[in-house]
């Protein structure tokens, strides 16, 4: 074992096999890398050709914490699920918070690399250094939240964790999710599909051992001081806590930049029916906590007797009456806003059901919405759809989160996602996002800097690689001018780098809302032991970043792929305060490209990666 | 007047934070199964309860003790257990009416909730005030938070008339 923060060993199971190995972590690696997304990139390039089919037996799944991971550091709960995505065929660094990760940890391990195709449905259990492959044919079909209840009352080990895939990730939805603790998930990017085409249905883990620091003194204090600063955070301490992440909806909606009818509009008229301050006030019942976490993020919601009965989905066996997490900002805004919808019940069903049968709430309300314009545009009828597709109808939404997950009527081509399912019907212009991933919930014409970052996002369009928002909207660390393109290839770079180093370490990018790689720093190095200073974690981000641009490059991707959709690009935002708008990706891209020591088509050069030692 | 610990339920998160910290305390590393306080989940209900030693009045584990292993410490009125005397049997933790005494694999001895000494190490580490160390000589707010927790469950499963 080494003395801080890793665990030192790398569990490795083979489907296939069934052959269960334990080998230690590459410590020279771990040092390169820290842990999470940058180490687990590190391993799927070493160990694996990225030009395979990622729903085949050739595709692997790295479940990977880091450093930090299962510490009392704020936010010391993450873990990366890295694998190449269903959706995008992309390398895909999925996020989760929870209990999982650090459970792992406990259990002696800093990563779970799986191999093969189980021959059967499977569910692997890990208490300790028992690791065993267990038949699942009792539970494909399951929910999440059944399969949690039901393996966790057969393996008889109080506190165990589960990490499951619903019918979604049974069914090869693209945009399927792993789901741990009931309402954690690795969400984006189909990763939950990987999981269901190697036929595992969960990974149970239980562990009782500890995880170490290497210089407890200097840790404590360091810890200590971030703590104090995010309660004294405006963001951290106060509007996380108090309203969530939905606390962005007002003000998203207010700057003109809330993605509305699949980014037809940036403004939606009713848009605070599911903000924050109203989730708060008529329907939150608990705020939830990751663990570690002391910002405490999570919402938990509860309908009142008359809203139970409304959107009613017969097949499920509990009726509504309990409390389910959610909604969040972004599947607020994916099924809300962008599909036309402020129906705050129909949210928060719609998120429990994506919580309960597996699947990314972003990129199905996006593809949901995709198809509302297909059929507002009259590319496809009733006859097709089976029900009014009407921006605005939260009964589809419902009926369709269902039907999308059993692959059901519409929701077969729904499944597909909105590249593909847009380029079925012939209107691949509809289909908002990059390499294959739908756009999270800021417009990239409102805010020029989510512009390039989405567009040279490893993963695909996400929010959470460069979250350019936080200075462009709301001033932190620095105010920037959203309509503004100078600067923001500079700002892009730092937040990718900066955001790579933060999951790699096993903290939660929202930390950055109030502190940064300063405070962030002195526990980093005291966990591991290594002088990490802040210019050196910018080294290891930026080394992260290129491993996985690398990584894409062999997959296929070129610098053509850093585009936007022709809508962002050439179509001006219509109405409201950013009236006018497109993105200006041409003015920031060739900028990015020097800063980041790449050719002028998006090619890192023998130098670049010769100094980050790749 | 003694302190002692008391629970606000409704204000805690689930971070697991007071778990982490007891178990630093414990082992020097962060291992919550080490921790003498236990964050409860309750998800349907969005209820989470830590729970640990009230360092009751009648003090069965100390009543059990067969070889005077536990006694009361006169600072804190934490029962505190003798790691030298203790013979590593067990039957603390049968009597503890609450289970909130624990044995420990590691070093074959009981272990308890000894209040840090004064200083819970819980306490300071929630970060949203559901651990407080108060003035109190008793744990009597328990017995009324239990009652009222159970009468609103008693209402929800039946309409109120199982009651």
């Amino acid at each position: 074992m080494s003395k801080g923060g890793w665990m030192g060993t790398v569990l490795r199971i083979n489907l296939t096999t069934g052959q269960i190995s334990k080998e230690p972590l590459n410590m020279k690696w771990a040092k390169d890398f820290i842990g999470g997304r940058g180490l687990g990139a590190k391993y799927l390039s070493e160990e694996m050709d990225p030009t395979i089919d990622p729903l085949s037996p050739d595709n692997k799944m790295i479940f990977a914490t880091g450093p930090m991971t299962g510490t009392n550091v704020s936010t010391g709960a993450r873990f990366m699920v890295v694998t190449k995505g269903a959706l995008t065929n992309a390398i895909t660094t999925s996020n989760s918070g929870g209990t999982w990760g650090p459970e792992l940890k406990f259990a002696g391990y800093d990563m779970l690399i799986l191999e093969g195709k189980a021959p059967k449905p499977s569910y692997i259990s890990i208490y300790n250094d028992q690791v065993k492959i267990h038949d699942a044919d009792h539970l494909w079909g399951k929910t999440v939240w059944e399969t949690d209840d039901m393996i966790r009352e057969e393996l008889g080990v109080h506190d165990t964790v589960v990490s499951c895939i619903g019918p979604a990730g049974e069914n090869l939805v693209r945009f399927a999710a792993i789901v741990n603790d009931r309402h954690r998930a690795a969400g984006r990017s189909g990763v939950g599909a990987v999981m269901g085409s190697k036929n595992l249905k969960a990974i149970a883990v239980r562990g009782t051992g500890g995880v170490p620091v290497a210089n407890p003194k200097k840790f404590m204090g360091a810890m200590w001081e971030m703590k104090s600063k995010l309660v004294e955070h405006p963001v951290t301490g106060e509007g996380l806590a108090a309203y969530g992440t939905a606390v962005l909806v007002n003000i998203i909606n207010e700057s003109g930049a809330m993605p509305t009818n699949n980014h037809q509009y940036t403004q939606m008229e009713n848009a605070d029916n599911f903000s924050g301050e109203t989730l708060t006030d008529t329907r939150l019942v608990a705020n939830k906590a990751c663990f570690s976490c002391t910002m405490a993020c999570g919402r938990v919601s509860e309908l009142p007797g008359e809203a139970q009965g409304k959107f009613m989905v017969t097949t499920r066996p509990h009726n509504w009456k309990i409390a389910v997490e959610g909604p969040e900002y972004e599947n607020a805004w994916a099924m809300g806003a962008d599909c036309g919808i402020d129906d705050l019940d129909a949210l928060i069903k719609a998120s429990a059901l994506c919580n309960e049968l597996g699947m990314d709430p972003i990129s199905f309300g996006a593809t949901l919405a995709a198809a509302m314009e297909l059929y507002e545009k009259k590319y496809i009828t009733d006859e097709q759809t089976g029900m009014s597709f009407e921006f605005g109808n939260a009964d589809a939404l419902i009926a369709m989160t269902e039907m999308t997950a059993y692959r059901e009527g519409f929701g077969d081509e729904i499944a597909e996602g909105s590249k593909r399912m847009t380029e079925k019907f012939e209107h691949p212009e509809f289909f908002m996002g990059v390499r294959g991933q739908e756009f999270p919930a800021y417009d990239a014409r409102a805010i020029q800097g989510m512009g390039l970052g989405y567009a040279t996002s490893n993963r695909g369009a996400c929010h959470l690689k460069s979250y350019t928002v936080a200075p462009e909207i709301l001033g932190i660390p620095e105010k920037m001018d959203p309509a503004a393109t100078e600067g923001k290839a500079a700002i892009t770079k730092v937040f990718q780098d900066a955001t790579s180093a933060v999951d790699s370490a096993g903290l939660c990018i929202f930390l950055t809302f109030g502190v940064g790689l300063e405070e962030m720093q002195p526990q980093i190095a005291a966990v591991t032991g290594i002088p990490y200073s802040v210019p050196k974690l910018l080294e290891v981000g930026e080394r992260v970043w290129n491993i996985e641009r690398i990584w894409n490059q062999h997959a296929g991707f070129t610098g053509k792929d850093d585009t936007l959709p022709k809508r962002l690009l050439e179509t001006p935002i219509p109405d409201g305060p950013t009236k006018g708008e497109v993105n200006k990706l041409g003015e920031m891209l060739p900028e990015y490209y020097k800063l980041r020591g790449w050719s002028t088509d998006g090619e890192p050069t023998k130098e670049k990666l010769d100094s980050l030692g790749l | 007047m003694a302190k002692s610990l008391r629970i606000i339920p409704e204000k805690c998160t689930g971070c697991m934070q007071c778990e982490l910290a007891c178990s630093w305390v414990q082992t020097g590393m962060f291992q919550p199964s080490r921790s003498l306080i236990r964050v409860n989940i309750f998800d349907e209900q969005a209820s989470y309860a830590p729970y640990t030693c009230f360092q009751c009045d009648e003090a069965w584990c100390m009543n059990a003790c067969p070889v005077n292993a536990i006694s009361i410490n006169a600072d804190t009125g934490a029962k505190v257990v003798a790691d030298a005397n203790c013979v590593g049997c067990s039957l603390c933790t049968i009597a503890c009416p609450f289970g909130t005494v624990f044995y420990n694999p590691d070093t074959q001895k009981a272990f308890k909730c000894d209040l840090c000494d004064g200083d819970p190490a819980c306490a300071t580490a929630c970060p949203t005030g559901a651990i407080e160390f108060v003035d109190s000589d008793s744990a009597d707010w328990l017995g009324g938070w239990a009652e009222k927790v159970n009468a609103s469950y008693l209402a929800s499963i039946d309409g109120g008339n199982a009651a």
